[in-house]
């Protein structure tokens, strides 16, 4: 197996856990990456946010998105903005089937900076620390 | 009424440069009494005060003294003001001056921008967004927009923007030779501008060789962070007619975000909200692109100046590596001279208020060693990238 090259940083900055986001950054305790999805249209939601922006429902569900993705576009980010969490690292916009345009800002993981590519199919995997699983994506070879 | 009822009538610029060590109110004082001054005025006929993105906003550096400040310092009576980020761009609090004297709350509204982000950073290197310097254990939890993006250690505007950067080199065949244009052209115009920070020439080579900081930027596409702080007066354009100077109309403003107001979910990630707001800006004129003497394009990041001439117009979507190629074109003695001043890639990221400031300089023929040929009669000045976007057309009489 190559070497990971996010995986595992010292160090992460966490997302502040609410009782709007508990959803989508405890999913992966379940192995799920999961959102809120409006239960009259049927439209999948993100950021959370108390309203459907399409329909403008308000009775929202949280569901379970499969966990797999496109590698919409990335970077291979070579600066320390953050100490603890040390460069080269993959940083990538992932697109899921579920809806277009139902992205999310992610660390492509287990992938050499060299492989990476847009269009690549990608699924989540997820870091624990504390009380957040973070999601992020690998080349999702079975694809 | 619209805006064309506006009219520029002065400008002024502190001292700009790295680690001035300067008070940035001080700073801020320069700028404001030499645009006052600029203008033919007297603090006593400024009655509106604007800025962005409000006092002491953001991270250390990132702003400057608070309209109530500069109102009291300077003893004004102000029949308008208004202050604050939430603004189509750093441009935006001009572009709700421009709208305050065409409507007639004011007569004469004093606009600024302060920075002194140098000087915050000291020694040190450019610290991501929201880190606050911060890592390791400090139990700092990210929240609001950062919630999505510091976990992945995407804690900086450049990483946010290569990425839409790569997407537009994977649909539109753009090259890192073709972004180095902008920083090269921003370069050879600093050389002739004895304010700019960075004058030393660079080659495609040099670009080249710089570190990367994230594909596909390197250093050099990358802006740099200075001290310096930059105003101008909007005027009432009956008003502005007879003052020291030529008065510079406002023919036309861009101000539109049509997609979600997002650095990751926008809906075209090879465009930002420059899309909208150049869009705007020529249904307000009849006025066309080629009618353009010069451009003053936000650059904060390479990308984004090429990504303001596809959002004005100036080449078709996906098509600024071709119009940029080779420089010529954008050179000062192009046919769209570009970032004249050296764009805050060379000559400091004054944060908008710089490519507005030196629109004016060419409009008015005060360029000295830079100054554009002929007799330039119409500029476009632009800023802001991603969810951020704002956009003027000036014209000289």
């Amino acid at each position: 197996m190559r070497a990971a090259v996010a995986n595992r940083p010292d160090f992460r900055v966490l997302p502040l856990v609410t009782d709007h986001n508990r959803h989508f950054w405890t999913g992966g305790e379940h192995g799920e990456l999961r959102f809120l999805r409006c239960t009259v249209c049927r439209h999948w939601i993100h950021p959370p946010q108390p309203i459907c922006p399409a329909c403008l429902g308000r009775t929202l569900a949280v569901e379970a998105a499969s966990g797999r993705a496109r590698v919409a576009t990335f970077t291979v980010n070579h600066q320390r903005w953050i100490p603890g969490f040390e460069p080269p690292y993959l940083v990538a916009i992932v697109e899921l089937p579920e809806q277009p345009g139902l992205r999310l800002t992610t660390n492509l993981v287990n992938c050499d900076v060299e492989d990476a590519r847009i269009d690549m199919p990608v699924r989540v995997v997820f870091e624990q620390r504390d009380d957040v699983w973070i999601p992020l994506f690998e080349p999702d070879g079975a694809a | 009424m619209s805006e064309r009822g506006a009219a520029i009538s002065g400008i002024g610029q502190s001292a700009v440069g790295r680690r001035l060590g300067r008070d940035p109110v001080d700073l801020t004082l320069d700028a404001a009494l030499a645009a006052i001054a600029d203008a033919g005025l007297d603090r006593r006929d400024i009655d509106g005060l604007a800025s962005y993105p409000g006092g002491w906003f953001g991270p250390r550096g990132f702003s400057g003294p608070s309209i109530p400040e500069l109102q009291d310092m300077l003893r004004l009576d102000l029949s308008w003001f208004a202050g604050g980020p939430e603004a189509p761009g750093q441009l935006g609090s001009v572009i709700d001056a421009i709208a305050a004297v065409a409507c007639g709350y004011a007569n004469h509204v004093l606009c600024y921008r302060t920075v002194w982000e140098s000087t915050a950073q000291g020694g040190g290197g450019r610290p991501g967004i929201g880190t606050a310097g911060g890592g390791g254990g400090s139990g700092f939890r990210a929240s609001s927009i950062m919630e999505w993006t510091l976990p992945f250690g995407a804690a900086s505007a450049a990483v946010w923007i290569a990425l839409f950067a790569k997407r537009h080199m994977h649909e539109y065949g753009t090259t890192r030779e073709q972004l180095a244009q902008i920083a090269l052209n921003a370069r050879r115009n600093a050389g002739r501008n004895p304010k700019a920070v960075y004058r030393d020439p660079m080659t495609l080579d040099d670009y080249l060789a710089a570190r990367m900081i994230s594909t596909p930027f390197c250093l050099y596409d990358c802006d740099v962070p200075v001290d310096g702080a930059t105003a101008v007066v909007v005027s009432r354009a009956d008003r502005a007619r007879d003052l020291r100077k030529p008065r510079l109309r406002v023919e036309a403003v861009g101000t539109a975000l049509r997609g979600r107001p997002s650095w990751d979910q926008f809906d075209d990630l090879t465009t930002m909200a420059m899309r909208d707001a150049g869009a705007m800006l020529w249904q307000r004129t009849d006025l066309r692109p080629r009618d353009v003497d010069v451009a003053e394009l936000y650059d904060g990041f390479s990308f984004l100046a090429m990504s303001w001439l596809e959002a004005l117009g100036f080449c078709g979507k996906g098509e600024s590596g071709p119009f940029v190629a080779g420089g010529t074109r954008i050179a000062l003695d192009g046919e769209l001279p570009l970032n004249t001043h050296g764009g805050q890639l060379s000559a400091g990221r004054l944060h908008g208020y710089g490519f507005l400031h030196e629109a004016c300089v060419q409009l008015w023929r005060e360029g000295g060693d830079r100054q554009v040929a002929g007799d330039p009669k119409v500029a476009v000045a632009a800023a802001g990238g991603g969810p951020l976007g704002g956009c003027l057309l000036l014209v000289r009489d």
